[in-house]
């Protein structure tokens, strides 16, 4: 974190724990979210995301644990106590009420004036780029405008937190990328507290300030975007978001592993010498060297293949990589379409790689 | 936990509750009389009492009784006026009745008074079986009349006959009691055996036969006088037989419900009911009424009648009914097999 | 990663605090469920407690003392069980009675003789000991001391208890057991019947391009506009004795399980009919489109495809046929003739004999199969929508003229039976002497003259209809509401739903009867809505219940799981959403309970026969009553005047649902 001022913590959730008879479907999960930050909750289907959701909403509430926002224990109260405006998958619009009456829903019965809301829901209105479709029905809207309504709807009455379940993945992929932007665009202004809850890693990495990544019921890693990309604290999350090569290979030190006959530099790590773990790397860090490279005897992670296969991805290429030390996994690499054009790959070479020593991780194997 | 009626329910229950209470009493009356009669007798009596309203329940007499012995713990009925006198010695072996000499009673012949005293119950008029015959039906089919209850014993008039069932209609019970009586229990049952045998249907009311017969759709009902004359005024070519052997009978008869809250009214109403007026107005459809001498003969009435009318013990056929109906159900009612 | 054996931390579990809404809304649900337990699980109660209560004389209860010449009581007293066992009169099982059983005293004294100067003395040895002298009724421990002549009149009066009695006389008396064979009977016949005849009916209208779909459609719905028992007068009319068409039935008779049959084939028609057109226009033409590309031949494909995909259709219907057959009690009421059946049987055993306690042995049984079929029914349904999620592309029949030719003569053979009953009961209606005067008149309208409560009774029925129809909606609706939109209270919201569901499987007839035993008791404070309006709206609103509330939930499910926690999210009471969202989006659902709940308020018989009073008597009731007494024609023309009335209900309804949809349901088209 680079804030300069102290961020005051907006929600802490500690040790908290849901289950549905024996299923345990929260673990123990603790967490703290600072004001004015964009946080998604990422990872696979079933993870329990959505679950710790609704427990943050009080709209299933969790088995144990607390959840104090703003200083404020809310850990049992029903939702309508709680301060958080919401956007579901299926925006839940009102179907009968035109655009102009869902935003302003939340607006009545708070001793406004009729002169007050309309103002606000026309300033909502502007804001979310639907200026002049107030008196259209939901179902007359095409879906990313509805995605806007729901928005607006759930800021009007400017709500302490934000909350948004798979807000996008109801939308064509080419209005889902436009509205990342303008959520995030608008998140920003607002400087409204938000949780998003997203299967989709783009989607993560290119909105959040941190994401928290979940797998079975418990948080897998806590970061910035970069981090749980560069740094994955886990096997599950390295492979999760992005592409990743793995493969069996035996602790040498605490900054080499042997992979078949082969020892590889890689980052430095905490297993025990001898301890068979999983090496892990991204396609990108594998870096093709050309049919013709001669390495040094002392140069390290130099590998020989054969290019196998190659596909061409516009930006790159993606190539699958067989070597001795590899055995049967095949290595997916993506090399970059000048490196390929400057080293006249083709397939059915031999050509070298190199396993750049900072991509190269090692992981504890999973049982 | 029963008070907590939905709001809703209890609102709606007490606006159709509530009907408004004005100087007007009114009087929940149970009558079998027939459904045609029963606004004449209501104007009639209000000519003299204008400022009682009668609500008449009226359906057939084994309905009505079933209904009052089912409200036995919470009577809805103020006076029963105008039901079998053996369904109101029932009543009063329930104790359901309010002993009361109607004022005038003296003039009414003993036999149509119940013999306690005061008595629980009293007479207004008897309504005597008879048979309806359809002489263009009988015709059609190659009928002669039949002229006793054994005649009817005769095969031609298989699947002609219909007769009530004594189960639910006053009138099939007087019959089948008034066999019994007259035959003896073992002549009585065989005859009815016999009979069976001819019945196309039994029905629910004990008019009906003589309406179907009217309308053709039966040569022949067991039913009752007054029936069949008014059938037979309407224009059915009806011919009424009184059987020679005699014929069973029963009286209409009223008293007043134990614990009604409108004692002075139904008092009021049965003191009307034995009047010479009331007696004139029953005698327009019935022939045998209560008070003597003032009958007048009734127009399409069938001779001798009267002669033909069997000294029927009413105690013995109240107390005996339930064994009577039980021995009938189990000899005719669970025949499978409608009678073709 | 690895620590998926964890358990949950001993210690304090999350207790909700519940929100205003939350709160309020459960008590709601407990105020409805409350309303069914009373009008329903008590009054079941009751029946099934009267059906046990039995009564038997009790013997040690009555003693006697008998004088010698002189009239000097010298002898002591002896128990009437010490006379019995003396002379070895009656067996246990003998002296088990009904309610109005009663046992001559005389029984006991074989040298009885009425001219005797003997007198004699009775008492009871108990409290309750009940007998009677002629018809006045003796109760208690006092001696009675009577002549000869006057202890012949002597009658003891049986003592209640609890026991199987009653059924043990049910099914050893065969006039009544018999009739299960005959429901079942009938039931099975008529669905078999009613079920080939919808599916050809359905089949035509979904499966080919015959002409006049609509109209077919409207004709096929007409009998659920009258009551069950309306068939059963035009059946008088066309196979009686003066039937125009009586020597169709060669020398049958229409009073019997042939008329049943027929007219419970009209009358179950558009129930099965529905069920079949669904099941058969969600069928999947990729099938036949394989069937075809196969070659298989039609008859192979209906076999393999047809009938397959509509099986779920097919048993539902079966059993909804079955069940509307074995309860009704109108149609076999008017035409069954000597062919007993069990919703008959219970009529005769409370309105002809008294004998409440068999009524209520025969309701038992009767609701045997009833929730049998019913809970087939539910099985199958659900089945149903799992198939239906699944399908896909709606088949497009194709012109072929022949074969649209013979389904169109089929429908119309249908269709002619529909009208033709409908048509009868009116000319015979406006007949004035059937048949020696054919000339018309309105007479058979002059329903004061009748027996059944007059024109009152046709206004007392829209009447109820009306208030049904208000009443029972808002609280089927708001229940359904409650029970699918409120959170948490799993345990409370699934009893709901059994209560809810539970009327369906109740026979009308039985219903009936149970309210009569339970709000006709005195100790009961609800007794004060025994005869009036309100326990007939109650009766009703619970009698089709089930229907309306699935209609209900049905609809509350098509709308977005989350519009509660959105108005949540945005501090405003759930009653708000109720009013400005839920009931809005679900109009056209709440119409269509109302309508439903009005129709069978007007045709109903089953129930309200136990309950009306002389002010709130219905116009079905006075069908029935008027055709009871022989008034035929009235009886046809109360008929077709409820007819009449729920066509133009239903076209109200229709203008209605258009208007609505214009004004509130603007959002559903683009």
């Amino acid at each position: 974190m680079t804030a300069t001022l102290t961020p005051e913590v907006s929600l802490r959730i500690s040790g908290l724990w849901k289950s549905f008879g024996d299923f345990v479907a929260l673990k123990d999960i603790s967490l703290e979210v600072m004001d004015g930050e964009f946080v998604c909750f990422l990872g696979p289907s079933g993870c329990g995301k959505t679950t710790l959701l609704r427990a943050i909403a009080g709209l299933d509430l969790q088995t144990q644990g607390t959840v104090i926002q703003n200083g404020r224990d809310v850990s049992a109260l029903p939702p309508s106590e709680r301060d958080f405006g919401i956007v579901f998958q299926s925006y839940a619009l009102f179907p009968n009420l035109t655009v102009y009456r869902n935003i302003a829903y939340g607006l009545e019965n708070q001793g406004r004036a009729r002169s007050e809301i309309r103002a606000r829901v026309t300033e909502l209105l502007e804001t979310v780029g639907l200026p002049d479709q107030s008196d259209k029905y939901p179902a007359q809207l095409s879906g990313g405008q509805q995605q806007r309504v729901a928005l607006a709807r759930a800021i009007a009455t400017s709500p302490g937190l934000l909350l948004l379940d798979e807000p996008l993945s109801a939308l064509d992929a080419k209005v889902r990328v436009r509205l990342r932007h303008e959520i995030k665009d608008l998140q920003r202004r607002l400087g409204v507290t938000t949780i998003m809850v997203t299967h989709d890693q783009e989607e993560a990495l290119s909105m959040a300030d941190r994401i928290v990544v979940m797998n079975h019921g418990v948080i897998e890693q806590i970061g910035s975007p970069t981090a749980v990309y560069r740094d994955p604290a886990s096997l599950f999350v390295a492979s999760f978001i992005g592409e990743m090569n793995q493969f069996d290979a035996r602790v040498v030190d605490s900054a080499t592993v042997r992979v078949g006959q082969s020892e590889f530099s890689c980052r430095t790590h905490h297993h025990e010498s001898g301890a068979a773990v999983v090496a892990a790397i991204r396609p990108d860090e594998i870096v093709p060297l050309g049919a013709g490279y001669r390495p040094s005897p002392d140069e390290v992670n130099c590998e020989k293949v054969t290019l196998a296969d190659m596909a061409f991805l516009g930006s790159f290429w993606r190539c699958l990589l067989h070597s001795e030390d590899f055995g049967s996994d095949a290595l997916m690499a993506d090399f970059p379409t000048n490196a390929v054009r400057r080293l006249s790959l083709e397939a059915g070479q031999d050509i070298h790689v190199s396993l750049q020593e900072s991509g190269l991780m090692a992981f504890a194997r999973d049982v | 936990m029963l008070r907590k009626v939905p709001l809703a329910i209890s609102v709606a229950a007490a606006a159709l509750i509530g009907t408004a209470a004005n100087a007007q009493t009114e009087l929940t009356v149970y009558t079998a009389f027939e459904a045609e009669d029963l606004k004449r007798y209501a104007d009639t009596f209000n000519e003299d009492h204008p400022d009682i309203t009668i609500n008449w329940v009226r359906d057939s007499t084994g309905i009505v009784t079933a209904k009052l012995l089912a409200e036995k713990n919470n009577p809805q009925a103020d006076v029963v006026w105008g039901l079998a006198a053996t369904s109101l010695l029932l009543l009063k072996s329930e104790g359901m009745l309010e002993p009361y000499a109607p004022v005038g009673v003296e003039a009414l012949d003993p036999k149509f008074v119940d013999n306690d005293d005061p008595p629980a119950w009293v007479g207004q008029d008897a309504w005597v079986a008879s048979i309806c015959f359809n002489t263009v039906e009988g015709e059609k089919y190659g009928l002669t009349a039949p002229g006793s209850w054994k005649d009817l014993l005769d095969p031609m008039y298989a699947g002609h006959v219909i007769m009530p069932n004594p189960n639910s209609s006053g009138t099939g019970f007087l019959d089948v009691s008034s066999w019994l009586q007259m035959f003896g229990e073992e002549e009585g049952w065989a005859f009815m055996d016999g009979l069976h045998e001819n019945i196309a249907r039994y029905t629910h009311s004990g008019s009906k036969p003589c309406k179907l017969a009217a309308a053709g759709k039966i040569p022949i009902g067991v039913s009752f006088a007054f029936r069949g004359a008014k059938s037979k005024a309407a224009g059915a070519p009806l011919e009424i037989i009184v059987p020679s052997e005699g014929v069973g009978w029963d009286m209409e008869a009223g008293g007043i419900i134990a614990g009604t809250a409108n004692l002075e009214a139904a008092q009021t109403l049965l003191d009307w009911a034995v009047t010479r007026k009331a007696m004139e107005m029953y005698n327009v459809g019935y022939a045998v009424i209560a008070m003597p001498g003032v009958a007048k003969p009734v127009e399409h009435f069938p001779e001798g009648l009267l002669d033909a009318m069997i000294d029927n013990d009413f105690e013995w056929a109240a107390n005996n009914r339930a064994a009577i109906l039980a021995e009938w159900q189990s000899r005719y009612d669970g025949k499978s097999e409608p009678k073709s | 990663m690895s620590e998926s054996v964890a358990t949950l931390p001993k210690g304090g579990r999350v207790r909700p605090k519940l929100g205003r809404d939350d709160v309020m809304m459960r008590l709601w649900m407990v105020v409805i469920a409350l309303y069914l337990v009373v009008t329903l699980a008590f009054p079941l109660y009751a029946m099934l407690s009267k059906s046990v209560s039995t009564f038997r004389f009790d013997l040690t209860w009555f003693e006697f003392q008998v004088s010698n010449e002189e009239g000097r009581f010298d002898a002591a007293p002896i128990l009437a069980s010490a006379l019995n066992a003396n002379l070895g009169l009656y067996v246990e099982a003998d002296l088990v009675t009904g309610s109005d059983g009663r046992l001559a005293a005389t029984e006991f004294f074989p040298e009885f003789s009425f001219r005797s100067p003997v007198m004699y003395r009775i008492r009871g040895t108990v409290d309750d000991a009940t007998f009677l002298v002629g018809s006045t009724r003796h109760q208690g421990q006092e001696w009675v001391e009577l002549d000869s002549n006057t202890f012949r009149r002597v009658q003891l009066r049986p003592a209640t208890s609890t026991g199987l009695d009653n059924f043990r006389t049910y099914f050893a008396t065969p006039a009544l057991s018999n009739s299960i064979t005959n429901s079942l009977v009938i039931a099975t016949l008529s669905t078999i019947v009613t079920i080939v005849l919808a599916f050809a009916y359905a089949y035509a209208l979904n499966r080919s391009c015959a002409r006049f779909k609509g109209f077919f459609r409207l004709v096929a719905m007409a009998p659920i506009l009258v009551p069950s028992l309306l068939p059963g007068i035009a059946l008088v009319y066309l196979f009686g004795n003066q039937g125009m068409l009586k020597s169709l039935l060669m020398g049958e008779s229409i009073y019997g399980p042939i008329g049943i049959v027929i007219g419970a084939v009209f009358f179950t028609f558009p129930h099965a009919f529905l069920i079949l057109s669904t099941a058969l226009a969600i069928s999947d033409a990729r099938l036949y489109e394989a069937a075809a590309a196969l070659r298989a031949s039609p008859w192979k494909t209906f076999w393999t495809v047809t009938i397959p995909g509509a099986r779920y259709g097919l048993i539902s219907a079966a059993f909804v046929v079955f069940n509307l057959v074995i309860t009704d009690f109108g149609l076999p009421k008017v035409i069954g003739g000597q062919y007993n059946v069990l919703a008959v049987d219970i009529y005769k055993q409370v309105i002809g004999q008294q004998n409440f306690e068999m009524g209520a042995v025969v309701s038992v049984v009767l609701v045997i199969p009833a929730l049998l079929a019913f809970a087939v029914d539910r099985f199958v349904q659900r089945r149903q929508v799992a198939q239906l999620t699944a399908r896909s592309v709606p088949f497009q029949p194709k012109p072929d003229r022949a074969r649209d030719r013979a389904w169109f003569t089929c429908c119309t053979v249908i269709a002619v039976f529909i009208l033709g009953i409908l048509g009868v009961c009116q000319f015979a209606a406006l007949v004035k002497f059937w048949p020696y005067d054919l000339s018309l008149s309105l007479n058979n309208y002059r329903f004061d003259l009748m027996d059944g409560g007059g024109w009152a009774s046709y206004y007392n029925s829209i009447k109820m209809g009306l208030i049904t129809a208000a009443v029972g909606t808002v609280i089927i609706f708001f229940g359904a509401f409650l029970v699918e939109k409120s959170n948490g209270f799993t345990t409370g919201r699934n009893i709901f739903q059994m209560f809810a569901m539970l009327p369906m499987a109740i026979p009308g007839m039985v219903l009936g009867l149970a309210y009569i035993f339970f709000f006709n008791d005195p100790a009961n404070p609800l007794h004060v809505l025994y005869g009036t309006m309100a326990i007939l709206v109650i009766c009703t609103i619970t009698h089709f219940y089930t229907v309306s509330h699935l209609t209900a939930v049905t609809a509350l499910k098509q709308m977005d799981r989350e519009f509660e926690a959105v108005s949540a999210s945005l501090k405003q009471p759930a009653m708000k959403l109720f009013s400005r969202v839920t009931v809005p989006v679900c109009l056209p659902a709440i119409l269509d309970i109302s309508i439903y709940l009005f129709v069978n308020a007007m045709t109903t018989v089953s129930a309200v026969v136990f309950l009306y009073s002389p002010k709130t008597s219905l116009a079905s009731v006075a069908v029935l009553n008027m055709d009871d007494a022989g008034d035929i024609a009235p009886a046809a023309a109360m008929g077709m005047m409820i007819f009449y009335t729920n066509a133009a209900a239903r076209i109200i309804h229709l203008a209605l649902s258009r208007g609505v949809m214009k004004r509130t349901q603007a959002w559903r088209f683009r």
